[in-house]
């Protein structure tokens, strides 16, 4: 449940003053003008939710849960116009008999039992809404409407009322897939471990010789009912191993599941043959066991992060539908319908689709997705807008000039890196390792055989099979999903979500490591804001923060937090001039904050990269604040770990400002590298692995998204593991950044717990393979021998990757 | 001693019982999610409550149709 409390937690740390906290969503309210019932809420948006939850009686909302409401975002309004379009909604609708319709729908926004509550009582806010059930895990919500009272416009509209607005993603269908296969699973493991148990059962005579002298005809019958049993066993449960091995023989690479197949195969036909011809009684119970321990570690590996999603492009970020004016008239489109020449109509918060010239309006673009900066840009008419920018202020009109695909920053989606499939230059240790196990087995079967064909024919087929069934690496199968399998939840415990195991392996090997500046080693949220230039008293740090407070400015924010400890005054006042700066008028004072020429008549010279905000209360100038980038705590240490192992490498999106400060961190053998395209980020992981490097990025924005397709392994970094991070391997929560190394460290002794439990398994077959050799091998001898191999490796690497993570603390 | 194959007959019938019983619950979706139902199952009396008076409603409203 740890992804989940994330909002929880979130809540309980701001909640400080618990008189001052919003009843809705738990906030801190700076006073308590916002009010209605006797409970105080920090912004109107928040009021707005309470009041129509409280005319539906649904009280029970927040009794459930202390503040589970969401804060609202009054700004973006969003216009569901477009859902009315036919075949979008095609494409939203699970099904429909014309009436009755079942959509489900992503709710990124859902994070407690309140929640739950709320969503599955919608049909007390709207009658034409007959069920609505939540998946809390996947955070979908399916509902069950009547077509003829309510739409699917109004019902987006009612959650987004509430606060639950649902995350458009059409290319979310794709997910069931993933869910059939996880339900297969559960059937093969269901119909091994019934067959299992039951040969089980039935095979108990045989090994003790109980009843089987004054019964033969039940000895037989037993035999039977045992291959009446392991059919399903063989032709069923165990047909990905053999659809595995065919793949890989046809590529010519002999996988782990080669010799598997090898081994089913040899076990299933020989016994066959014993029963038929009533030589043996078979080694069914081997068989059907076997399938069944290595379903059970697959399944333990098969550990997915349903909420998260790995495989994002920039269709998640982009808006779904998008304004275009015609003449006069406004109208709503899906996005992928956007042409050339269309004039699009950009609003507060909105991002840009596709490149564009702009038109009309005062644009003031944020382009934290594409370079990471997240400090807006000022537009002028006729300059050109990148696609992935956000417009912050007022709405803007824009021409576009290219299609949605062939931006700038959409064009990277067509590189190669996203082309080819997941093929991994690292190969996993169980296939490398196969490819001589099975060769040497081979070999030592044939000259087992070889060497009793002189002496007995019969035998002689007996070694050869019995050296295939004891060799079969059960235990070695087992040893990777069970080691990774624990590894990957350990790492889900320290908030560092991988896709799946295999991407453990490929952490351990990897040589090089490239960082991304903004957003991955900086912090997104908060920058250092310095005084030391600012001759401010404390009254006028009070005007100051009572001026920022109204503006929604990242620099505004970044200064209101470092005056927290400061009171407020009520503002006259206020107007923001986008790119420039803001002036408020507050008791007898006027106070400007902004860039330099917005607040200095006369301009003073500065010199470094810096960003710094000049302030001045009644036109006397009071000097500037700085403000630059934090680090993210512990990045010094982290690097100087790392340093000494893997060679680094940091690329940035933004100018050289902060090259010398970096360059302490790094130090002089790591490469910096500034005003870093997207493509160039892609383009320099290419150039690292011709050189042979297995590489291991961190980014965090759409910018990254190439470089992290690109890499070996690429990680993003993410302040709410919930929110939209680009496609990647593993996810890892900014809080836990300065365990990176942690981490690295500790795939390589996953591997490391793997060789190990390989060659208990080896010494496992080695006996196995004098009893097969001398022609002794019993079925009761093949049944004790492939479960306590398989256990034993099994409890080995749970423990040991236990007493691992203790170790370095990650458990 | 013959009554075995009796008693194994009979075994095996309740074994594969609980088999269908299994595949039943994995088809019917009882597997998908294993977290909410353990929440849901907390307000569960309120919402019947509810469930019924909605219905009684929906009972009205179609009869007044």
């Amino acid at each position: 449940m740890d992804i989940l409390t994330h909002k929880q937690t979130a809540i309980s740390d701001e909640k400080n003053e618990i008189g001052k906290s919003c009843y809705h969503c738990g906030d801190y309210c700076q006073d308590d003008s916002i009010k209605l019932d006797e409970k105080i809420f920090c912004c109107n948006g928040c009021k707005t939710v309470y009041e129509i939850l409280s005319a539906n009686k649904l009280f029970e909302y927040y009794s459930l849960e202390k503040n589970p409401g969401i804060k609202k975002n009054e700004k973006i309004k969003r216009n569901y116009e477009f859902l009315e379009d036919l075949e979008l909604k095609n494409r939203l609708i699970d099904f429909t008999d014309g009436t009755i319709t079942s959509i489900t729908l992503n709710i990124p926004e859902m994070h407690c039992s309140s929640c739950i509550w709320i969503l599955e009582n919608l049909y007390r806010l709207n009658n034409g809404i007959i069920n609505s059930r939540v998946n809390f895990l996947q955070k979908t919500l399916n509902i069950y409407f009547n077509e003829t009272s309510t739409s699917i416009k109004e019902i987006f509209e009612l959650l987004a009322s509430i606060g639950y607005e649902p995350a458009l993603n059409l290319g979310q269908k794709e997910e069931q897939f993933s869910k059939l296969s996880y339900k297969t699973l559960y059937f093969k493991i269901g119909i091994a471990g019934f067959c299992f148990g039951n040969v089980m059962l039935l095979s108990f005579p045989e090994y003790l010789s109980i009843g089987t002298n004054e019964l033969p005809e039940m000895k037989k019958i037993f035999a039977y009912i045992n291959i009446l049993l392991a059919v399903p066993v063989f032709f069923y449960s165990a047909s990905d191993y053999f659809s595995s091995a065919w793949k890989g023989l046809k590529k010519k690479i002999i996988n782990i599941d080669v010799p598997i197949a090898l081994g089913i195969l040899v076990l299933f036909f020989r016994s066959l043959a014993e029963i038929i011809f009533s030589i043996g009684p078979g080694y069914i119970d081997s068989l059907t066991g076997l399938v069944f321990f290595l379903l059970i570690g697959r399944l333990f590996q098969n550990k997915t992060y349903d909420t998260l999603n790995f495989e994002r492009n920039y269709k998640s970020y982009f808006p779904i539908s998008i304004t275009i004016k015609e003449g006069n008239s406004e109208k709503t489109i899906p996005v992928e319908k956007i042409s050339v020449g269309n004039r699009i109509v950009i609003r507060n918060d909105e991002i840009i689709p596709a490149d564009s010239i702009l038109i009309k309006g005062r644009a003031n673009i944020d382009y934290s997705f594409v370079t990471g900066e997240s400090i807006p840009v000022e537009k002028k008419n006729g300059d050109v807008i990148y696609a992935g920018g956000k417009q912050i202020g007022e709405a803007v009109e824009v021409e576009t000039i290219k299609d949605v695909s062939q931006s700038y920053l959409t064009q990277l989606w067509n590189d190669e890196a996203f082309q080819k499939t997941e093929e991994s230059r690292i190969v996993s240790l169980a296939n490398s390792i196969s490819k001589y196990f099975t060769i040497i087995i081979l070999s030592i079967a044939g000259a087992g055989a070889a060497f009793w064909f002189s002496i007995d024919s019969h035998i002689a087929f007996n070694v050869f099979t019995a050296v295939l069934i004891v060799a079969c690496p059960c235990a070695l199968a087992l040893s990777t999903p069970f080691t990774l399998g624990n590894t990957l939840r350990i790492f889900g415990k320290n908030k560092f979500y991988l896709k799946n195991t295999h991407v453990i392996e490929k952490l351990a090997a990897i040589t090089a490591i490239v960082f991304d500046k903004t957003g991955t080693i900086t912090e997104n949220s908060l920058s250092e804001v310095n005084f030391d230039n600012a001759f401010l008293n404390d009254e006028e740090k009070i005007l100051l923060k009572s001026a920022v407070r109204n503006s929604s400015h990242p620099l505004s924010k970044s200064i209101y937090r470092s005056l927290l400890e400061f009171s407020i005054h009520k503002t006259n006042s206020f107007e923001e001039t986008p790119g420039k700066g803001i002036f408020a008028s507050i008791n007898n004072f006027t106070i400007k904050i902004g860039n330099n020429n917005f607040v200095n008549e006369k301009l003073i010279i500065d010199d470094e990269g810096n960003t710094k905000v000049y302030i001045s209360i009644n036109n006397d100038p009071k000097g500037y604040l700085l403000i630059s980038n934090k680090y993210r705590t512990g990045l010094k240490q982290i690097i100087e770990k790392l340093k000494r192992v893997y060679q680094l490498a940091l690329l940035s999106g933004d100018s050289e400002g902060e090259k010398q400060k970096l360059r302490n961190i790094f130090g002089d053998e790591s490469n910096l590298y500034f005003k870093q395209s997207p493509h160039d980020k892609l383009n320099f992981i290419k150039t690292l692995q011709v050189k042979g490097k297995r590489v291991l990025m961190l980014g965090d924005g759409l910018n990254d998204a190439g470089a992290l397709k690109q890499s070996d392994v690429g990680i993003s970094i993410s302040d709410n593991v919930n929110n939209f991070s680009p496609a990647c391997d593993g996810i890892l929560d900014s809080k836990m950044f300065h365990r990176l190394n942690d981490f690295i460290s500790f795939a390589i002794k996953s591997k490391k717990i793997i060789i190990t439990s390989f060659i208990i398994s080896f010494i496992y077959n080695i006996f196995g393979i004098i009893y097969a050799v001398t022609g002794t091998l019993t079925p009761i001898v093949a049944a004790i021998l492939m479960p306590l191999s398989s256990i034993s490796v099994v409890l080995f690497t749970s423990f040991s990757t236990n007493f691992v993570a203790k170790k370095e603390k990650l458990l | 001693m013959s009554v075995i194959f009796v008693l194994i007959g009979a075994s095996l019938a309740i074994a594969v019982g609980f088999l269908i019983a299994y595949i039943w619950a994995v088809k019917s979706g009882q597997y998908d999610d294993k977290y909410t139902p353990s929440i849901r199952i907390l307000f569960d009396n309120q919402k019947k409550q509810n469930e019924t008076e909605s219905k009684s409603d929906l009972n009205n409203k179609q009869g007044a149709a």
